[in-house]
């Protein structure tokens, strides 16, 4: 894991002395920031985005940065590689982030205080189910979320196989792994 | 000949009109001059308009300011005059900034570009979050969705506007009045393209059977649709009205001849879409914003 501190990141970029991420030329200019730096990263990689040192995040920034950053990374084909988690985040940035990846059918896993993850913005009760399984260490054999979450083996393995697509899981020897470690 | 606009006694969101009634009657070049030397109390909404009026003219206006001292000492240390001088001709002397005011939690202050946004911010979570925090009651972390409304508000300006505008926040206590408690008001104003003119290249323009400024307002604050084609667009307006709905909040936003308020919370009477008003040009926002109630 690659953890990047955008308080940091933000006072480094040009005429952004203020912690705080308003407005959508501010959310560009960091993303653009942070994609050259997933960029740079060995593939597989999961970069760990810290809001910690963040004040105000609106919904136009969160948008610009959150949501034009996880596009390109998800689908069957795309654009862009690297995993992405965030971190260190309030219930304000929670409200913008969540709105904004809910309005693109995003999906981010998120790290909470405590080091629990949990997955904000669109996914499914099933989607959430199954991940969760994931989370807690449980076998990823199919047959056994198959049972878990009651559902056919091969809609479990369609369903892992979004997951996967949405960036929500990684691949491991075949099977399926969290992003970050698996919940104590 | 110049045509004199006067200023009413109050000058709240409601009176404003009554100037840009007597504004639409005098003809776009005409010299103006706003009198306002009998104007006894003046709201964020009232003084941030009157900037706009100025910069909706072709020939710079002369402007009489309040005679009341009083009055004078509150519209300097709000910055008005400080903003005026540049454009209006005052008639006069005015007092220069003087102390600062609690109730003021951000003077009139020009919306340019995104620094001026970012620094609106900085100024309220870093002078005015307590004072929040005591006025409406807001737990810390709630500071932080009103200074995001006011971002979304203030980036609006930059975004949709053409040009610049201008905000104000400020404290009441309306105990007296039917919400029963203190309020801050928040006013962004500008003298820009306004809605209609925005949305004029939208796919909603391009399918709607009627197109004025009432249609541009509902298509842009209710329905959220954007000038800009991205899916992402509107999120702005959106989490304005999120949040003011959740607090109990007021909002309007009037734009050209047309007027929405798409929250009036229980303790306000409004109509919904007014039409037929005067003209002006740009989009002026008004959000209320009370104290949180204590809950049993």
């Amino acid at each position: 894991m690659t953890t990047f501190d955008l308080a940091s990141a933000l006072a480094a970029s040009a005429g952004v002395p203020q912690p705080h991420l308003v407005t959508r030329p501010v959310g560009a200019a960091i993303r653009l920031l942070i994609e050259r730096q997933l960029d740079a990263l060995a593939a597989g990689t999961v970069a760990v985005l810290d809001f910690s040192g963040i004040g105000v995040l609106d919904r136009s920034c969160a948008d610009e940065f959150v949501a034009k950053l996880m596009l390109p990374r998800e689908g069957a084909t795309p654009a862009r590689d690297g995993f992405v988690m965030l971190r260190g985040l309030h219930d304000g940035h929670l409200d913008a982030i969540e709105a904004v990846l809910e309005t693109h059918g995003l999906a981010l896993v998120v790290q909470l205080p405590d080091g629990a993850t949990r997955l904000v913005g669109a996914v499914t009760a099933t989607e959430r189910a199954l991940w969760e399984q994931v989370m807690m260490g449980a076998s990823a054999a199919v047959e056994e979320l198959a049972a878990v979450v009651g559902l056919a083996a091969d809609e479990v393995h369609d369903q892992l196989d979004g997951l996967v697509r949405r960036r929500l899981l990684r691949r491991s020897d075949g099977g399926v792994v969290p992003l970050g470690a698996h919940a104590a | 000949m110049t045509a004199v606009i006067t200023v009413p006694a109050s000058l709240d969101e409601p009176q404003f009109e009554q100037v840009l009634d007597q504004l639409a009657a005098v003809p776009a070049d005409a010299k103006l001059l706003v009198d306002a030397r009998h104007c006894r109390f003046a709201t964020p909404y009232g003084l941030t308009g009157l900037l706009c009026l100025a910069q909706s003219r072709a020939e710079r206006p002369d402007f009489a300011p309040p005679e009341d001292d009083d009055v004078r000492s509150y519209w300097a240390r709000s910055q008005f005059f400080a903003h005026a001088e540049g454009l209006y001709t005052i008639r006069g002397t005015v007092p220069r900034r003087t102390g600062g005011n609690s109730d003021v939690l951000l003077e009139v202050t020009p919306v340019r570009d995104t620094g001026d946004v970012t620094a609106v911010v900085a100024r309220i979570q870093e002078q005015a979050a307590h004072i929040l925090t005591r006025t409406l009651d807001l737990e810390p972390r709630s500071t932080m969705l009103f200074s995001m409304t006011l971002s979304e508000a203030a980036s609006n300006v930059i975004e949709h506007a053409g040009g610049g505008g201008w905000v104000m926040v400020q404290r009441y206590d309306w105990s007296k009045r039917r919400v029963g408690r203190e309020v801050v008001q928040i006013a962004v104003a500008d003298a820009g393209m306004g809605f209609r003119r925005s949305l004029e290249g939208s796919r909603a323009r391009a399918v709607a059977d009627r197109w004025d400024d009432a249609v541009a307002l509902e298509t842009g604050v209710v329905q959220g649709v954007s000038r800009f084609g991205d899916p992402g667009r509107g999120q702005g307006l959106k989490g304005i009205r999120g949040y003011v709905s959740k607090v109990d909040g007021k909002l309007t936003i009037r734009s050209g001849t047309a007027r929405i308020a798409p929250i009036i919370p229980p303790w306000e009477e409004d109509r919904a879409l007014r039409t037929g008003l005067a003209a002006f040009p740009g989009a002026q926002m008004h959000i209320v914003i009370p104290r949180r109630l204590a809950t049993p």
